[in-house]
């Protein structure tokens, strides 16, 4: 153990980096457990989407064009001009709908 | 090997004390990388993790869906369009859907009212989202008012809640029949909000949507495809106004870092003086400055990384939730489902950790490589 001892730096900065990286890869290991639970839980949500026929996240829903980003006309979010800028606070994470490539 | 050990143990415990020394200075710049890393790992592990929900929750949304468009806005679907669709090859059904927006002045939120395709509610009753229950505190048995389209109220008993697990698609959503939802918003028999089609086969979707365009060219067909793409250029492309912040912090890191790099303060090149002249060489010095670079950064990056999937998967991300909500009153609340991906950890640390290391190395390089009188006496 006289290895690790905290008394010299070295061992403490050991000790340190041992510490850090064992919470590191606890909560790793923990998102395996985690994963199954919330892949169970998102079930229901896709058991939802596939019995309503939903096509959107319910993030944004302050403004029509917003509630449905995926089905808004296109430039809905930027009604003035396409880049222009936008009412809701929403609008600053949904760019100008694109033509499909 | 027991020798060389020793002498970078020796070195490490130098580089531990010359650390303490400087206690306060070193603490403040372990903060800040530590929020810099902090912050950094949150956004991408967020907007990984949304991205990824979105993907998957989408999996099972329809596979087209066809909108009228009149006067380049999107209008009511008659129901031969329907049938029109349906005689195409490589359509397996088509569904009219019905759906359309309410806002409701209690909470001042816009609702989303819809016809499920199976399942529906009886006459008269409804199925809510949880969180625009929870919102307007209601419970199964209690009386929902909205106004209709002709300003009338319309009472409906709430008959369930739908599962609080699936709030990030069914936040506002309000589930009814055909019958009610054609009254409240006046909407005549043989029209609908648009069309969902499944196709026989999947790979020839665009095809198929193709077909669309050119028997009903006054449509527009969104894919699946197109529906994953805009959640990912939610998420990906804009990483929204968190990296906005960052920036901001990213630029003094940088400026700290710089100023280390710029060079070494005279108290640090007259240690390395007194430390060249009790007989350590150039490779001795670079060894220990390169040691307190990688602890201080090696800490940093692993105590950033980890408050970071704290924050993102055990917390809820509080810190984003004020810019996802924007002006959205029904805002769901959903745990993300974590992915341990080692390339963007390896990446992730690549960008913090070795920049840093670099930049400490270069100051000391020229100060070691100097003569240990002419370092000292400066």
């Amino acid at each position: 153990m006289a290895l690790f001892s905290a008394r010299r730096g070295s061992g403490l900065a050991a000790w340190l980096l041992a510490g850090s990286l064992a919470c590191l890869l606890l909560v790793l290991v923990d998102a395996s457990r985690m994963a199954e639970e919330r892949t169970r839980e998102r079930a229901h949500g896709r058991a939802l989407v596939a019995r309503v026929g939903l096509t959107d996240l319910a993030l944004f829903n302050e403004a029509r064009y917003t509630r449905h980003l995926s089905q808004a006309d296109r430039h809905a979010a930027f009604q003035d001009h396409p880049g222009a800028l936008e009412h809701f606070p929403a609008g600053s994470l949904a760019g100008p709908a694109r033509p499909s490539p | 090997m027991n020798t060389w050990i020793e002498r970078q143990r020796g070195l490490l415990d130098t580089t531990v004390a010359n650390l303490r020394r400087r206690k306060a200075r070193n603490l403040g710049l372990f903060m800040a990388y530590v929020l810099l890393v902090f912050l950094l790992a949150s956004v991408v592990l967020f907007g990984d993790g949304m991205r990824r929900e979105a993907r998957l929750l989408l999996e099972v949304a329809p596979e087209l869906v066809v909108q009228r468009l009149t006067a380049g806005r999107h209008d009511l679907m008659p129901a031969q369009w329907l049938e029109r669709i349906a005689g195409l090859r490589g359509v397996a059904a088509v569904e009219g859907r019905l759906w359309g927006y309410h806002h409701d002045a209690a909470v001042g939120a816009n609702l989303t009212l819809q016809v499920p395709k199976e399942a529906a509610p009886a006459a008269g009753r409804v199925h809510l989202g949880a969180t625009l229950a929870r919102l307007r505190g209601l419970a199964p048995g209690d009386v929902l008012s909205l106004r209709d389209h002709a300003g009338q109220p319309h009472a409906f008993v709430v008959e369930a809640l739908l599962d609080s697990r699936s709030e990030l698609v069914s936040a506002d959503l309000v589930l009814l029949c055909e019958a009610d939802f054609r009254a409240f918003f006046g909407i005549g028999a043989g029209l609908y909000t648009d069309a969902a089609l499944r196709v026989v086969n999947p790979l020839e979707t665009r095809t198929v949507a193709e077909k669309v365009l050119a028997r009903l060219p006054a449509t527009r067909v969104i894919s699946r495809e197109e529906m994953r793409r805009t959640y990912d250029a939610v998420f990906n492309w804009r990483q929204g106004l968190p990296l906005m912040v960052l920036s901001v912090l990213l630029a003094a890191f940088a400026l700290l870092a710089w100023d280390k790099a710029s060079g070494l303060s005279a108290e640090e090149r007259r240690e390395i003086g007194i430390l060249k002249a009790l007989g350590w060489d150039s490779g001795d010095v670079l060894a220990m400055k390169l040691w307190e670079g990688a602890l201080l950064s090696v800490l940093a990056f692993l105590l950033g990384y980890t408050l970071a999937w704290l924050h993102v998967y055990y917390a809820g991300a509080p810190l984003f939730e004020p810019v996802l909500k924007g002006w959205s009153v029904l805002y769901p609340r959903f745990a993300l489902a974590p992915e341990v991906d080692i390339s963007r950890i390896v990446s992730l640390a690549l960008l913090t950790v070795l920049p840093y290391v670099a930049a400490t190395l270069v100051p000391v390089w020229r100060a070691a490589t100097l003569d240990p009188d002419e370092v000292m006496r400066e």
